[in-house]
C-alpha cells in the first residue's frame, strides 16, 4: 500500500512482524499483545520500534509506554469504524507522543482530514490514490469550530482573538 | 436568533463547493454508488423507495422568514411544491434529482441553512423547546446552548464515525417539550441555589427497538465546562460503544449493559482529562455574544386582553392552539399542520410562504418547527391574534387541533421510506378522519397519538399516550397498540396492549379504548392520567372482549 507522509509518498520503513515470527534486524511494528508481553526484551533493541493497535485497543494500553515508539499504527479495519480517531487524540493530548501516528487499513479521502486533525501524520492509502487528491482532500474545508490534536485554534477562540486584535489597534 | 459570521458561512460555502464535486464525480461515473453512498449521506441525502430524499437541517427547529421562504421556493423549484417536517424538527424533500441536489444547497447556504449532519453516524441535528425564548417556565434561552453544541459538534473530527447516529435535545424549562429523555444525551438547564446555571446530562434515552429512559449521569455540569462533558461523554461512547450490531450500537445499550453508575464513573474519569487540557472551556465572551443573538426582541408594553370574538371557529382555535406567553400582551400560536385527513407535518409551497408572512409582519420574523411536526409563532401580540387566524384558516393551517387526538404524529412510512414495513400516513388519516368532529376531540382532551411505520420509531409510538406500529405480517399491514407512553418530563414508555389490528379496525381499537377512558376516568383526568391511575387492564380487556 502507498504512504503517504507530510504530504509526500514515502517508502514505508517498517516491517510488520506476526506474534510468532523471530525478529529480524532493522524497524519493526509488532502487535500490542507483543509489546506487553516481550516489553523487557523490546526495549533493549537497538532499532526504531512500533506498535499496532487495532481497533478494539485502547490507546491507554500505551500509557506510560508510548516514549519507547518511533511509530503507533492505528487499524482502521472498515472507514466507518471510528475508534481509530479517539485512539490518536488519546496519544497525542492525554499521553503527549510526539512520534509518528499512521493510519492504516480502510482509509479513504473523505477520513483523511479528520485523522490528520486527531494527530495522524502518515497514511496508509489505496493505490492509485493522487497526491493533489491528499492536498485539495486536507484544504477543503478551513474552518474547524474545535480544538483537536492538530493545533488549529477552534472557531470559538479565533472569533475573539480577532477583536482582540482589533481593539487592540 | 442567530446569524452566522464569516465563519459560519465559510463553512457551510466550503462544503457546497465540496458536495458539489463529489455529485458531479458521481454523475460522470468517476465514484460507485458504493463510494459515493458514504459522501452523501454526510449531506442529509438518502436514497428512498421510489426517489432521492433531502433532509435539511433546521437547528433547534428555529427559522427567520427568510430562510422558510427559501425552503418553500426550493420545494417549487426542485420538488413537487411541497416538503415535510420531521419529528427532529428538520425539513425533508420527497423528490430532488441527485443533480439538482448542489444547487439547492447553494441556495440554501445563501440563508445561512444547510444538509450537514442531518445523516450519518455523527452527532445530528441538535433539538430544542419550540417554545423557547417565550414560555414563562424557562430560565435561560435553550438556543443559545443548542447553538454552541450545534457549533462544537460540527464537523467533530473525533465522533464523525461513532457506532450509531447520536441525538442531542436541550430543554431549558421544569415542563420538557424537547423530550430530552428519550435522546442519547438529554440536557436540562437549571438555575442553582445561587441563581448560576446548571446543566444536568441524561445519557442514553432513545427509541427504536429497544425503547429506554435516559439516566442522569452528569449533575449540575457547570456551563464553562458543558462541551467539556460532552466531549467526555463522547469518547467513551465512541471507544466503547458496540459495533458489533447495528442494533445495539446507540449509547443506551453501552449504558443499559455497563450500568448508569459506571457510565457516570467512566464519563468522569474522562471529564477530568478532558478539563486538565483547557481546550474545551467556553470563553465567557463566546456565551456572550451567542447568547445576545437570542435576546428577547423589542416587545411592546402591553397589556393581557381577552381576544376572544363573536366568532366560536376562532374561539375553538384560540382555546387549543394559543398558549401563554411570557410578556403580557402576546401569545405563542401554533400552527396545525394536521388537517383532518391530511398527511402530517407536510405543508405546500404556499403554505410556508404563508406563515413565513406571517412572522415577518406579526412574530418578530421568526417561525419553529417543533417536534410534533407543527409550526411555531411565538411571539404574537394579542391584538393580532384573529387576524392570524383569519390568514392561517384562509391557507388551510387553521385547524384547532393542537395537542388533540387529530394532532397524530406519524413518520412516512412505507409511502416512502426504505426501512418501514407499513404505511403509517393511511392510518392517520383514517384516525383523523373519524375524530374529526371538534366538540368530540375536546371532550377527549389532550391526547399524544404518535405512528411509526417500523420499529425504528421515527413517529415516536412509544412515547405517545397511544402509540401505533406498523408491522409486516407475510406481505399484510398489521398495526400493534401501545399505551402509556410520554414524552414529557414524566417521560415512559408505552406498553403493547396485546395482538396487532388489521388496518381497517384501527380506527374502531381507538375509539374502543377512548370509550374506556370516559367510562373510567375521574374529573380533570387526561387520557394518560386514567391510564396511569387504572393501568392497562381495562383497556386490554374491553379492547379484545370487542374484537
Amino acid at each position: 500500500m502507498p504512504l503517504i507522509k507530510n504530504a509526500a509518498f514515502t517508502e514505508n520503513q517498517f516491517v510488520h512482524v506476526a506474534d510468532d515470527e523471530t525478529l529480524p534486524q532493522g524497524n519493526v511494528i509488532v502487535s500490542l499483545k507483543r509489546w506487553q508481553t516481550e516489553r523487557a526484551d523490546l526495549i533493549t533493541r537497538n532499532a526504531p520500534i512500533g506498535v499496532r493497535l487495532n481497533s478494539d485497543q485502547s490507546a491507554e494500553a500505551l500509557a506510560g509506554d508510548v516514549h519507547h515508539f518511533a511509530l503507533i499504527e492505528i487499524d482502521f479495519p472498515k472507514f466507518r469504524d471510528g475508534r481509530g480517531y479517539s485512539s490518536a487524540r488519546i496519544l497525542r493530548q492525554r499521553l503527549a507522543y510526539t512520534g509518528e501516528i499512521r493510519a492504516v487499513g480502510d482509509v479513504l479521502r473523505d477520513q483523511w482530514l479528520f485523522m490528520k486533525r486527531c494527530g495522524v501524520d502518515s497514511f496508509e492509502v489505496r493505490p492509485g490514490t493522487r497526491l493533489e487528491d491528499f492536498r485539495s482532500a486536507l484544504t477543503e474545508q478551513t474552518v474547524f469550530y474545535q480544538r483537536s490534536s492538530d493545533h488549529h485554534r477552534s472557531v470559538f477562540e479565533r472569533r475573539h482573538t480577532a477583536c482582540q486584535a482589533l481593539a487592540a489597534e | 436568533m442567530y446569524r452566522y459570521d464569516e465563519f459560519d458561512q465559510k463553512a457551510v460555502d466550503e462544503r457546497v463547493v465540496q458536495f458539489s464535486g463529489q455529485v458531479a464525480r458521481r454523475l460522470s461515473g468517476e465514484l460507485t454508488e458504493d463510494e459515493f453512498k458514504p459522501l452523501r449521506l454526510m449531506n442529509g441525502l438518502y436514497l428512498q423507495l421510489h426517489a432521492y430524499m433531502l433532509r435539511v437541517a433546521i437547528p433547534y427547529g428555529t427559522l427567520s422568514s427568510k430562510q422558510l421562504r427559501m425552503l418553500a421556493h426550493i420545494a417549487r423549484k426542485y420538488d413537487k411544491d411541497y416538503a415535510h417536517f420531521t419529528t427532529r424538527q428538520n425539513l425533508q424533500y420527497n423528490w430532488p434529482r441527485l443533480a439538482d441536489v448542489p444547487a439547492i444547497l447553494a441556495d440554501l447556504a445563501t440563508v445561512e441553512m444547510h444538509a450537514i449532519q442531518t445523516s450519518g453516524n455523527c452527532i445530528r441535528n441538535v433539538t430544542s423547546d419550540h417554545f423557547a425564548g417565550a414560555s414563562a417556565d424557562e430560565v435561560d434561552d435553550p438556543r443559545i446552548w443548542s447553538e454552541i453544541i450545534r457549533q462544537w459538534s460540527t464537523f467533530h473530527p473525533e465522533f464523525s464515525y461513532l457506532p450509531r447516529k447520536f441525538k442531542i435535545a436541550v430543554t431549558a424549562a421544569p415542563k420538557d417539550r424537547a423530550a430530552i429523555k428519550v435522546h442519547d444525551i438529554g440536557i436540562i438547564i437549571r438555575r442553582d441555589a445561587a441563581d448560576v446555571l446548571a446543566f444536568d446530562v441524561y445519557v442514553g434515552g432513545g427509541q427504536g427497538r429497544t425503547p429506554l429512559i435516559g439516566h442522569m449521569i452528569g449533575e449540575s455540569i457547570a456551563a464553562e465546562d458543558l462541551l467539556a462533558y460532552l466531549e467526555a461523554t463522547m469518547r467513551v461512547y465512541n471507544q466503547y460503544g458496540r459495533r458489533d450490531n447495528i442494533y445495539k450500537a446507540r449509547i443506551k445499550i453501552l449504558v443499559h449493559q455497563i450500568g448508569a453508575d459506571e457510565m457516570r464513573r467512566q464519563v468522569a474519569v474522562e471529564f477530568v482529562e478532558v478539563k486538565a487540557q483547557g481546550a474545551l472551556a467556553l470563553p465567557q465572551v463566546e456565551i456572550d455574544r451567542i447568547a445576545a443573538y437570542f435576546a428577547s426582541p423589542a416587545f411592546e408594553t402591553l397589556s393581557d386582553e381577552n381576544p376572544t370574538t363573536a366568532n366560536p371557529a376562532f374561539n375553538v382555535w384560540l382555546e387549543n392552539n394559543v398558549a401563554k406567553h411570557k410578556v403580557p400582551g402576546y401569545a405563542i400560536v401554533t400552527v396545525s399542520l394536521k388537517p383532518i385527513g391530511g398527511i402530517p407535518g407536510d405543508a405546500s409551497a404556499a403554505q410556508m410562504d404563508v406563515v413565513a408572512g406571517l412572522a415577518e409582519k406579526c412574530s418578530f420574523d421568526e417561525v419553529r418547527v417543533s417536534h410534533e411536526q407543527n409550526l411555531v409563532l411565538a411571539h404574537v401580540r394579542q391584538r393580532d391574534l384573529l387576524t392570524v387566524w383569519q390568514q392561517l384558516a384562509a391557507a388551510g393551517l387553521g385547524t384547532a387541533n393542537y395537542g388533540l387526538i387529530t394532532d397524530i404524529i406519524a413518520c412516512p412510512g412505507l409511502d416512502y421510506c426504505d426501512l418501514a414495513n407499513a404505511r403509517s400516513i393511511n392510518i392517520a388519516q383514517a384516525i383523523s378522519t373519524r375524530f374529526a368532529n371538534q366538540d368530540r376531540q375536546r371532550e377527549i382532551g389532550e391526547l399524544k397519538l404518535k405512528i411509526s411505520g417500523c420499529i425504528n420509531a421515527c413517529g415516536h409510538h412509544h412515547v405517545g399516550h397511544i402509540g401505533i406500529l406498523g408491522v409486516d405480517k407475510k406481505g399484510v399491514e398489521f398495526y400493534q397498540i401501545t399505551l402509556g407512553g410520554s414524552g414529557d418530563e414524566t417521560a415512559s414508555v408505552g406498553e403493547i396492549l396485546g395482538p396487532a389490528f388489521g388496518e381497517a379496525d384501527v380506527p374502531d381499537a381507538i375509539e374502543t379504548l377512548i370509550d374506556v377512558y370516559f367510562a373510567k376516568r375521574s374529573p380533570g383526568e387526561r387520557f394518560l392520567d386514567t391510564y396511569r391511575r387504572v393501568g392497562i387492564q381495562p383497556f386490554r380487556e374491553k379492547l379484545y372482549a370487542a374484537h
